[in-house]
């Protein structure tokens, strides 16, 4: 019998990849301060600190406000470009995608320190808007990539026959195509949701003295006895973020269904 | 022909149309983006004034970033570790995009990929920081070797350094190099590799002279995702490194914010972009003879 090395190879690699995920439910349940080997019992109290901790809850208030505005505003971007990029030839049109979809190469720091420059010689204030401002950006190109392949599986005759059946322009897009790229709309709202719940640089350098999550995360790494409420924390965001996921995942599915297309998976 | 009419049959045409609707992403990445990136630029020349930029022209961020060998050495090993990082995470996630394309029934490649994609959509303050328990001093690969009696005192090669650093981030990055490849070699015509094996090639060559020529696109691709981004990783050293082992995004954080020299942070952040620009047209010129003729 042949051997598949492939086969191993690739679920050694998502070992690999796992690892810290598998670990950190370890460490959350584990009784004691330390984290390392061994594990010397098991306990739910750093649940309980977590929960109790009144920041926490602030910062992921503040996180969700950022996540949910950014996102809203990364798909309306989204949709703009992806639409007119899929549907028309326009001057420029290589240079400005290029431009917009920049920040997906682009290092965070360069990104966070450029507008940090401007913000502070225009002598913008520093808060949780201009953490949006920053997510927008890096969550756009997401945004752009999502909902260019669900306008691309459009069928342009179905627009035509609205048009010849004499419905406008803007009801033509009300009617037939909003629906038909529902699901990448929804798709991009939860990845760009995702993206900026977890983003750290940006709300680091540019939230001022408002704290998002992954900014308190960070911060509280620097005491080592608030390490193991962190990893239960961790835990929970680990179980959140897989549901959107899956959510997401589902929507994208069941667009590319809608549409007739064929599956070609992921998200990138 | 009046200019109104002009503009209005051209607010009418398909690049008027086009450009009306993609205009208000591009303006606030004109605005929010392209404009900020120009401040950097212009600071990069300007004087460092006490608390202000100076509007004084002067070559002398660049000649600092460049002689002094603090930040040289810092650059060098920013550039060594996003080098080491793509070499990495390139070879490591090839077999995988290979595996998920040629091996996995269709059905199932896009469980898959959504497998594969799961870790990289946690958090990832937490994904480094748990590297720095399973690489650390009392760390589970060396507690786990101690303990199987395999080594005697912990392994200090991984904990807290460069190695550590390029561990990271080759997971931080493994599906921006999978993704790319896979959606490569799924593009490749299947007949090709028939057609290699009845000309007697075996599998293995078959692969070496179609398969992996044709694929260099996907290899590129990956290559620059995961190299462009790495130079600026700011966290893993600091969490890891504990900011004894600074990278450039640290040198830049120190200079714009703690010492206030703004034109000089800008220097090396313009700096460390032009080497890793000039490196990825380097890279693209070198395999450029397999890139053409595929768009």
């Amino acid at each position: 019998m042949k051997i598949p090395v492939l086969r191993i190879y690739t679920i050694g690699y998502l070992i690999f990849l796992y690892a810290p995920i598998l670990l950190l439910p370890l460490f959350a349940f584990n009784d004691s301060k330390v984290i390392a080997f061994p594990l010397s019992g098991f306990t739910t109290q750093w649940f309980a600190q977590m929960w109790a901790d009144e920041q926490m809850f602030n910062s992921f208030k503040n996180s969700l406000i950022v996540a949910g505005s950014a996102s809203v505003l990364a798909t309306t971007f989204g949709v703009f470009a992806a639409r007119a990029s899929t549907r028309y030839n326009f001057p420029g049109k290589a240079g400005i995608l290029g431009l917009i979809m920049l920040p997906l190469v682009l290092p965070e720091m360069i990104v966070a320190m450029s507008l940090l420059v401007v913000l502070l010689a225009v002598g913008v204030p520093l808060s949780i808007f201009t953490i949006i401002l920053g997510h927008v950006l890096i969550c756009t190109p997401f945004a752009v990539a999502i909902l260019t392949s669900a306008f691309q599986s459009l069928d342009r005759s179905l627009e035509e026959a609205a048009y010849d059946l004499g419905e406008t322009a803007w009801s033509t897009f009300r009617l037939i195509i909003l629906p038909l790229v529902m699901p990448g709309i929804i798709s991009s709202l939860l990845i760009a949701f995702t993206i900026s719940l977890d983003e750290f640089i940006i709300a680091f350098f540019l939230g001022g003295n408002e704290t998002t999550l992954s900014v308190y995360i960070f911060g509280q790494f620097r005491f080592p006895a608030k390490v193991p409420a962190i990893m239960a924390l961790g835990t929970v965001l680990v179980c959140l973020s897989i549901c959107l996921l899956t959510i997401a995942e589902y929507f994208r599915r069941r667009g590319i269904a809608k549409t007739g297309a064929k599956d070609t998976g992921g998200f990138l | 022909m009046s200019l109104a009419t002009r503009w209005a049959r051209f607010r009418k045409s398909e690049g008027g149309s086009g450009l009306a609707l993609v205009s208000p992403t591009a303006i606030y990445a004109i605005l929010l983006l392209a404009a900020p990136l120009a401040t950097i630029l212009l600071f990069s020349v300007l004087t460092d004034g006490y608390l202000v930029v100076e509007p004084v022209f002067t070559f002398g961020n660049y000649i600092e970033t460049w002689t002094n060998r603090i930040y040289r050495s810092v650059m060098m090993r920013s550039l060594g570790v996003s080098v080491a990082v793509t070499v990495l995470t390139v070879l490591l996630a090839y077999p995988v995009a290979y595996f998920v394309s040629f091996h996995v029934q269709p059905s199932k490649k896009s469980l898959w990929l959504f497998l594969i994609t799961i870790p990289f959509w946690t958090s990832y303050l937490i994904r480094v920081f748990l590297w720095k328990v399973i690489l650390g001093y009392n760390g589970v690969i060396n507690s786990g070797l101690m303990a199987t009696g395999i080594i005697d005192e912990p392994l200090t090669a991984i904990s807290y350094n460069v190695q550590a650093f390029v561990v990271t981030l080759a997971h931080a990055y493994a599906p921006f190099a999978i993704l790319p490849i896979y959606v490569v070699l799924e593009k490749i015509d299947r007949s090709l590799l028939e057609a290699g094996q009845d000309l007697g090639e075996s599998k293995f060559r078959t692969f070496l002279r179609v398969t992996l020529p044709l694929s260099v696109p996907g290899i590129a691709a990956a290559v620059l995702i995961v190299f462009i981004p790495t130079i600026g990783d700011y966290v893993t050293p600091n969490l890891i490194g504990g900011g004894k082992i600074p990278m450039i995004a640290n040198m830049i954080e120190v200079l714009m914010l703690v010492r206030d020299n703004k034109p000089l942070g800008a220097a090396i952040a313009v700096s460390a972009m032009a080497i890793v620009t000039a490196v990825s047209l380097l890279f693209l010129f070198t395999i450029r003879k397999y890139l053409r003729g595929q768009k």
